[in-house]
């Protein structure tokens, strides 16, 4: 049944404009408004700055080595979309499990970030420049555990089948989620270095 | 198609979802996930909500038409908010303006008006048999009630509801010593503003989808009724500007709860310093505005798409610049964006900065006059059918022009300065958006009832409704201008303590108080149409208003899925009204140019050897989707 579905999704996808699977389109509407919610918050960060009385900090090192994971994350994300692509399920399913892994440390390092910028006497109250920190990260992370409940499903169904070389949306649901996760942190982290 | 529908799988798939199992009584009237119910639910919830908002402006408006009245009898229904000596206590009063502020523009205009109609007409009319998630589109009701329920449950609390006004500036938000309304009322405000916001970025993320990828054969952008873009372009205003309002709103979250400084700078309360260093009030204004101005667009949009629509099909002719309308509105959302800090001209931004925001302020008027003009030209020479529905989209247009045109004068930098935060300001957006817009609510009602429940309103009682709110709301409105000019604050809770207010206007606000009552008296000639025609009305019959678009094609009651059989293909654009040559004054936009020989264009005969093409295109058809 399910292939005899999707050979028909094959004839008839070229022929319609403008049109891609629906889930798949609220997923990319979903990222746009998450864009505009740290869009928000960083423009509010600028402003604020540019008013003065702004506390000058380091950025603790960990938030580099935290990149560096959710980057390798990524890879490991699309090395379980290669995987389902070819049917190999064992891949599929070891691959998302680092991803998942790797997206706890990033998470775990996170939270070391905090607890460095509080020996640092830099806390979340006090001057915004301090605050904006905290939100940032902790804004970010909140994302990123709902990643990683869309992980767990997408898990799930690595493990019942339901993800194979023909039924790779949810998958690639999650890959886009789990992309832009890190990309927005890419964005964060180079916005926190360059205008701190 | 041929290899579509020659594929038995699809076919069985197809007649399967014919018969779909009776669901449950909650399943299908309560948590419900069919566009339908759900626009019904947020149509009830609307006019419960405008029921309260409207009763509340009352109760202000009492106070401030007549500052002497004595309003014990309202203390069965306000118990202590009414003190002593028989007056509205002051804090209250605050409370009152800022849940009505809140409650209009959030719960009626945003919620009951786009809640309502997207829902309902957005498959219905670009030929879907529901929403792209119908899970999604129900979780976003619910948000929406929950939002609703803790709203309502803020005004019985000891403290009282939010009262910093609609906008909650900080720092008088921001800090719960400030102000009783600033207590737990705020905090309440702040969480059920959060819970809304998920609720309309679920509903938009829906509309849009719902646009975009479920439309039917033939069904191009160009060919789109104006409803369908105005809901469109509404839900791309929301699905951008609402995160900042949520992002506005948690930074003020983490002011109130979590002594943060993004709000707050050096400050003193009651001879006390607070802790607080560096934060920025404008800050805020900036973030809230960028939500606050496209919101009165998400407002008006949808009620102006409405009464394309319905002024169209009543007039009996072809909307006037189609595309010069969607022109306009897509400049009207662009502009939506950039235009923010017209509101905040006088929190000491730099007057270069100001003049610019005023430039592209102004320019808004081309594109709202160039639909002001659609709407005339249509109109003109029309064979038109006063409907209830067309009366008040016809008022529509009146109150966009009249509130417009104070508009240009608001958005004036230099006249700002002295109409700033006065009634002339509260005159110009009831009328523009306000009035507008619930007008377009109104009309939408009347127009599609019989779509919505298989039955007609009664057109005598419309009538009535029309003109005594037509009426009503300019003579509410009208007169306040005057009082704005004359320097009147808005949000004051008398005028009776300063040299400037005290001998002028008390019989000009007690007008308008009166004025207020009797059109708040006139909508419950509304509410009893709409109770008893729902049990009572006259039915209706399949297309009661021969109009082209293809909700009139689905059965009276459109059940599960909308269309019985396949989703009819579409041809031609929805305003083939009086079109010469052809037999009736109307061509449904799934009627083939081939079979109306007689009143084609020389190149829409070019088109019919593409109406093969058109049927044989990929049905978006849901219910031949797995899912």
């Amino acid at each position: 049944m399910s292939e005899l579905v999707n050979d028909i999704s094959i004839v008839e996808e070229p022929q319609e404009t403008l049109s891609m699977n629906p889930r798949k389109f609220i997923m990319w509407l979903f990222v746009v408004s998450i864009i505009m919610l740290f869009a928000a918050m960083t423009s509010a960060y600028l402003v604020r700055r540019a008013e003065g009385n702004w506390l000058e900090y380091d950025i603790p090192s960990i938030f580099s080595y935290s990149t560096i994971v959710l980057v390798v994350s990524s890879l490991t994300m699309h090395w379980a979309y290669l995987a389902a692509k070819k049917d190999n399920f064992t891949g599929l399913r070891i691959a998302i499990t680092i991803t998942f892994v790797l997206g706890a440390v990033f998470l775990y390092m996170q939270f070391q970030g905090w607890v460095n910028l509080v020996n640092e006497n830099v806390f979340f109250v006090g001057n915004p420049a301090g605050s904006f920190m905290y939100i940032f990260t902790g804004l970010h992370g909140f994302h990123l555990i709902s990643g990683l409940v869309v992980l767990i499903f997408a898990l799930v169904a690595s493990f019942r089948f339901r993800i194979h070389a023909k039924s790779l949306n949810q998958l690639e649901i999650a890959a886009t989620y789990w992309h832009f996760l890190d990309i927005l942190w890419l964005y964060l982290f180079f916005f926190l270095v360059y205008f701190h | 198609m041929a290899t579509v529908s020659a594929n038995p799988a699809i076919v069985a798939h197809a007649t399967e979802h014919d018969h779909h199992e009776p669901q449950s009584f909650w399943r299908k009237y309560i948590f419900s996930e069919d566009h339908k119910t759900i626009a019904k639910q947020y149509l009830i919830s609307g006019i419960l909500w405008s029921i309260i908002g409207i009763s509340l402006s009352v109760m202000f408006r009492l106070q401030l038409g007549f500052p002497n009245l004595k309003l014990g009898f309202l203390r069965p229904v306000l118990g202590s908010w009414i003190n002593e000596t028989d007056k509205l206590d002051p804090d209250f009063y605050l409370a009152l303006v800022t849940m009505h502020g809140t409650i209009m523009v959030f719960f009626v205009l945003t919620a009951g008006l786009s809640g309502t109609f997207s829902n309902f007409l957005i498959p219905l009319q670009v030929g879907a048999r529901d929403m792209a998630s119908g899970f999604l589109n129900m979780l976003s009701y619910w948000f929406f009630f929950i939002a609703s329920v803790v709203m309502f449950s803020s005004m019985f609390i000891e403290t009282g509801p939010a009262a910093g006004g609609w906008v909650i500036y900080p720092p008088l938000s921001a800090l719960p010593q400030a102000h009783k309304g600033s207590e737990l009322g705020m905090t309440l405000w702040l969480i059920s503003m959060a819970l809304f916001i998920v609720s309309q970025l679920l509903g938009g993320i829906n509309y849009i989808t719902t646009v975009i990828n479920l439309r039917t054969r033939g069904m191009s952008f160009s060919k789109l009724p104006l409803t369908i873009w105005a809901f469109l372009l509404t839900a791309i205003l929301g699905l951008i500007s609402f995160p900042v309002l949520l992002s506005a709103a948690l930074l003020l979250i983490f002011d109130r709860s979590f002594g943060t400084s993004f709000y707050l700078s050096e400050i003193y309360i009651k001879g006390e310093a607070l802790p607080n260093v560096g934060g920025s009030p404008i800050l805020f204004q900036h973030l809230f505005w960028f939500l606050g101005h496209p919101e009165v667009y998400i407002v008006i949009l949808p009620a102006l798409g409405m009464t394309s629509e319905i002024i169209a099909t009543n007039a009996r002719k072809p909307i006037f610049g189609y595309r010069a309308m969607i022109a306009s509105m897509m400049g009207i959302a662009f502009l939506a964006f950039i235009v923010w800090a017209h509101h905040m001209f006088v929190t000491g931004m730099n007057p270069f900065l100001g003049s610019i925001f005023m430039f592209l302020t102004l320019i808004i008027a081309v594109p709202s006059a160039v639909k002001a003009f659609n709407y005339i030209t249509t109109l003109w020479r029309g064979n038109i059918r006063f409907t209830p529905a067309m009366l008040f989209s016809i008022g529509l247009v009146s109150f966009f022009i009249s509130g417009g045109i104070t508009g240009l004068i608001l958005g004036n930098s230099a006249l700002d300065i002295q109409l700033h935060d006065t009634y002339f300001v509260v005159a110009h957006f009831h009328l523009v958006m306000g009035a507008a817009s619930a007008f377009g609510l109104l009309a939408g009602v009347y127009h599609w009832f019989p779509k919505m429940f298989g039955r007609m309103l009664d057109e005598k009682l419309g009538y009535v409704h029309f003109w005594l709110t037509f009426i009503g709301i300019y003579l509410v409105f009208f007169p306040m201008h005057y009082v704005g000019i004359a320097g009147f604050p808005r949000r004051y809770y008398a005028f009776t303590s300063y040299d400037f207010t005290k001998n002028i206007f008390a019989d000009m606000n007690a007008f308008i108080s009166l004025a207020a009552i009797f059109t708040f008296a006139a909508q419950w000639v509304f509410i009893y149409n709409f109770v008893n025609s729902l049990i009572r009305g006259k039915r209706a019959t399949q297309n009661p208003w021969k109009s082209n678009t293809l909700e009139w094609t689905t059965p009276i009651i459109p059940g599960h899925g909308n269309w019985v059989g396949e989703i009819p293909a579409v041809y031609r654009w929805p305003y083939d009204y009086s079109k010469p040559g052809a037999k009736d004054d109307f061509i449904p936009q799934n009627v083939p140019y081939s079979q109306t020989p007689e009143s084609n264009l020389p190149h829409e005969n070019e088109l019919i050897s593409l109406e093969s093409e058109i049927e044989a295109q990929n049905l978006n058809d849901q219910f031949k989707q797995p899912h």
